[in-house]
């Protein structure tokens, strides 16, 4: 697909940066989750 | 006889005869690259190999990136075929601690907005005339990145790949220099000041072996294209982790990361060839590479700016400047500035939480824009 500059110049900043912004959004996300269902111990202190 | 000697005799003087005044520039620019990385301790892994690949590349007639040269050998098969870079991304996931940033997942954010450089940096090198593959390549220069550079310039801008990587290396190092007064410039003193407490040691072992899988998968699904960049780190990464294959781990922190760093850096300064490299093109990619760090930092501190907002206060806007891959070093910029406003303010691991969210930013913005270019039918 042969697409114009500015086309293309627009997509890539505001797609290329929502995209970024909102896959380590959802990262951050699964991080809590992750952390929700295995909780840090202090038994682990040490290994 | 006479004829044969004189020949004889020319043979030694054919190379001063073929040097162009571009090549004499280009063995200066090689010595000068030696120079910094030398005496002033700037990136000497990379730039002393680099340094001497372009004195090597500019000696006239040497043959060196003809076919079959000793150059060109390496460069066909680590840079063209992507490989190097790649490696290189198994050792840098090897030695991260991605502990810091799991404690405070909001810091991924920071590690987003430190990206903004790049597409912003695209937009502008397509204004200044650059066609889109070549916008692309110069914009990932604010990846902060070495790798990410090579990996996307050596794809879809290989005759900028040595302005390009040469920006990349000498701005991550010169980033003490560049951030501090744009840190200044968009903070007040009532927020640089903020004390952010003491990060607790709170993430599982657990999490910290899940999180590279999480992020190759979820990363990989969702921007295919540049599952190569993500799942590199992450292998390197789960290695770390998983504390089973510390041989393994030990190999590509050590031993393979510094041969490929050395014949990386060799190849990149084979690239360098004064013909080829002494262009306005060159100075802009290099203006440009600048520009790229300069206003991830800006949007970087700005997030920060918005975090410190919306968590009422408890977030310090300078760690928005550590959201860059340049890692450690932005993060320790973050430390000393934070502690020339507030002596008791000890931001060193939050900031360090949002550099390695800035490490896994880079890859991912690389990833993201990739699959955009597929998506949009441009690869």
């Amino acid at each position: 697909m042969k697409i114009d500059n500015w086309t293309f110049g627009f997509t890539m900043v505001v797609v290329g940066m929502g995209g970024t912004l909102l896959t380590l959004w959802i990262l951050g996300y699964c991080m809590n989750i992750l952390k929700k269902f295995f909780p840090y111990k202090k038994e682990e202190e040490g290994n | 006889m006479v004829e044969a000697i004189g020949k004889g005799l020319y043979g030694l003087v054919d190379g001063f005869a073929n040097l162009h005044w571009t090549n004499g520039v280009m063995l200066v620019v090689g010595l000068v690259l030696l120079y910094l990385a030398i005496k002033k301790d700037i990136e000497p892994v990379l730039l002393v190999p680099i340094g001497f690949g372009c004195i090597l590349v500019n000696i006239p007639l040497a043959g060196l990136m003809d076919e079959g040269g000793f150059l060109k050998i390496i460069y066909d098969s680590g840079v063209i075929t992507e490989v190097f870079p790649l490696l290189i991304f198994v050792g840098i996931g090897a030695m991260t601690d991605f502990g810091p940033l799991m404690e405070n997942p909001k810091i991924f954010l920071l590690g987003a907005a430190g990206q903004f450089g790049i597409f912003l940096t695209l937009a502008l090198a397509l204004i200044l005339g650059f066609t889109q593959k070549e916008s692309v390549s110069i914009g990932i220069i604010g990846a902060c990145d070495g790798p990410t550079a090579i990996y996307v310039s050596s794809q879809y801008a290989p005759h900028l790949l040595g302005a390009i990587s040469v920006a990349a290396y000498s701005y991550m190092s010169l980033v003490p220099i560049i951030q501090p007064p744009i840190m200044k410039l968009l903070t007040t003193k009532e927020e640089r000041v903020i004390n952010m407490g003491v990060v607790r040691k709170s993430v599982s072992k657990t999490t910290k072996l899940l999180f590279p899988l999480v992020v190759t998968i979820i990363g990989g699904l969702i921007a295919p294209k540049g599952l190569i960049l993500l799942g590199t780190v992450m292998l390197g990464n789960f290695m770390r982790e998983c504390g089973v294959v510390s041989r393994l781990t030990r190999a590509s922190e050590n031993e393979i990361a510094n041969i490929v760093t050395l014949l990386l850096g060799i190849a990149i300064g084979a690239t360098m060839n004064g013909k080829v490299f002494i262009t306005p093109q060159t100075l802009m990619v290099l203006a440009l590479g600048l520009v790229a760090i300069v206003l991830d930092t800006a949007c970087g501190v700005i997030f920060g700016k918005i975090l410190k907002v919306v968590t009422g206060g408890k977030v310090n806007p300078l760690i928005g400047a550590a959201g860059i891959s340049a890692y450690p070093m932005s993060a320790r910029v973050v430390q000393k500035e934070g502690q020339k406003y507030n002596k008791k303010n000890y931001l060193l691991m939050h900031a360090m939480g949002a550099n390695t969210g800035g490490q896994v930013g880079s890859v991912l913005a690389a990833a993201v824009m990739l699959s955009i270019l597929r998506g949009l039918g441009v690869i």
